[in-house]
């Protein structure tokens, strides 16, 4: 596995909503190059916040979020959709272009960052067969299956090579047997050294990989292992 | 900007009109309206303004009917004092005769009507040349006191209230402008908002794959300028073939009044070319200010 310094880092973030509803509350996290991190938590714990800060989408009420040392609440307007280009995102419900093919869907990550129509012809294909859909390059959104559509979305997470992956609930959708196959391509994306940042309920898949662990309750984080299951707690039933 | 991005640009937006074409043609429909309206008002505006400028110069003289009874010197006399009047121009005498001899011409076969007269009932006339028609009032006065003169006939009032139509008109016609301006910028920003809505999706994950700005709002705003122009050039279109139409309508239907109504109407050719830049220039605008209107809430993500 590859690891580099610290990507990622929190400082007693807080965020609240209306001064009424705080969302997470005195965050303080590092994350390294080349992790590959599990977010977990019941619904309303603070994950979604958590991504939305890292993406910028909203900010922080107290503390700072640093991406390669540099604070990202600083960047100015104008330069977010740089920095956003060095994470790739993953929805739950894939967010797919319907009037697009999947190859179209693909090579329009790469066109909206300007890369020449040679470049786009060659490395969409190489990201296709990544994710397995060499062969469903001109089927449509909804001529796919669940899996078959978040293995595009992934593709097109990651044509652009960004640093960080961000995938939340990737798996939310599906059915175990294909959330295998989701599970696969993303740490075979982490292999390659791209830092992966997942948000899940699925307690099977964080017990099996058996990953870094930051587990969220009521916007505070209760939990940070270096490897380590769904939850402390012996798995009831 | 590179010419990749431009071509980029324009394929967006020309693929996203195809695929809203529905919501375009609703938007070029209503550019297309309003202009209309527009121009409609403003060719009145200029129609009006034109007959009372023409109708200004036509009537900027004085008829003085002279009393029968008085001598041929007497006559000369008081046309050698008219001309010393301030603020008159020149002056031009008419006699009786020629007064019945042009009413028989104007009234071509009718005139056997006039055959039938004994006696002369025109007057011998001056007609005084005014150097303005503000000055009207002044020369009217004077030229009252003079004996001999029986009556002084000037096309004051129907001027005056020409020129009080054109400034009520005008008034209208531009607050009406003003008010389909901002109406017109409403439904296009809204026709816009909507097919942003429709690719709001679109837009967000553009977002969020770190797509700039440029790329964003430059299909909407080519899309929006677009359809103005669509919108203007069809506008242009029909009211410069509507009003040629009129025009001809009123001259063929009229033969007689043929040198009156083409005479006080502006030719299409006149009003063409402003009508054109004022077209474009509204329509592009439109189109762009309801493209900035509908993005300025969509690129917040």
């Amino acid at each position: 596995m590859v690891r580099g310094g610290t990507v990622i880092e929190f400082n007693n973030v807080s965020k609240t909503y209306k001064k009424e509803f705080t969302a997470v509350k005195n965050i303080n996290l590092k994350i390294d190059k080349g992790e590959f991190i599990f977010i977990v938590g019941k619904s309303g714990a603070g994950k979604s916040t958590l991504i939305k800060l890292l993406l910028r989408e909203i900010s922080p009420s107290e503390g700072t979020i640093n991406y390669n040392g540099l604070d990202i609440n600083k960047i100015r307007k104008r330069s977010v959709a740089e920095y956003r280009r060095k994470i790739g995102f993953v929805f739950q419900d894939y967010r797919l272009l319907p009037k697009m093919t999947v190859y179209e869907n693909v090579a329009f990550a790469m066109e909206m960052i300007c890369c020449s129509a040679k470049s786009i012809r060659r490395e969409v294909p190489l990201v296709l067969s990544m994710v397995g859909l060499s062969d469903k390059a001109k089927y449509y959104p909804d001529e796919l299956s669940g899996g078959e559509q978040q293995r595009v979305a992934i593709a097109r997470a990651v044509i652009n090579k960004p640093e960080t992956i961000i995938a939340d609930e990737p798996t939310g959708n599906l059915d175990p047997e294909t959330s295998k196959e989701i599970m696969k391509i993303l740490t075979e994306i982490n292999k390659r050294g791209t830092t992966v940042i997942m948000a899940t309920h699925d307690r099977e898949i964080v017990t099996r990989y058996q990953k870094r662990v930051i587990e969220l309750k009521h916007g505070v984080i209760i939990r940070d292992i270096k490897a380590g299951g769904y939850t402390d707690e012996p798995k009831e039933n | 900007m590179n010419p990749k991005k431009i071509k980029y640009i324009f394929k967006q937006a020309l693929k996203s009109m195809w695929r809203n074409r529905m919501m375009g043609l609703a938007s070029v429909g209503s550019v297309t309206a309003v202009l209309i309206i527009l121009g409609f008002v403003l060719i009145v505006v200029l129609n009006v303004n034109n007959v009372a400028l023409v109708t200004k110069e036509t009537f900027d003289e004085i008829a003085v009917y002279l009393d029968d009874d008085i001598s041929e010197d007497q006559i000369k006399e008081m046309g050698d004092s008219f001309k010393e009047i301030d603020g008159v121009l020149g002056v031009a005498f008419q006699t009786k005769d020629y007064a019945l001899d042009k009413l028989k011409e104007d009234w071509g076969k009718d005139s056997f009507l006039l055959e039938g007269l004994r006696v002369n009932p025109l007057p011998n006339t001056y007609i005084v040349q005014l150097k303005d028609v503000s000055m009207s009032e002044q020369v009217i006065s004077k030229i009252e006191t003079f004996e001999g003169v029986e009556d002084v006939q000037y096309y004051k009032d129907a001027v005056n209230s020409l020129i009080k139509i054109a400034d009520f008109v005008k008034r209208l016609g531009a607050g009406l402008i003003i008010m389909l301006l901002l109406i017109s910028i409403f439904i296009i920003s809204n026709t816009i908002k909507i097919t942003v809505l429709n690719r709001h999706k679109e837009i967000e994950l553009m977002q969020y794959i770190g797509a700039t700005n440029g790329y964003v709002r430059g299909p909407f705003m080519i899309e929006g300028i677009l359809l103005g122009l669509i919108g203007s050039l069809v506008a242009i279109l029909i009211i410069s073939l509507g009003y040629n139409y009129i025009i001809n309508y009123l001259a063929g239907r009229y033969v007689a009044l043929l040198s009156g109504i083409s005479g006080y109407m502006v030719g299409v050719e006149m009003i063409l070319n402003d009508l054109i830049i004022i077209f474009l220039t509204i329509g592009i605008g439109i189109g762009i200010l309801g493209s900035l209107v509908s993005l300025k809430k969509f690129l917040s993500v």
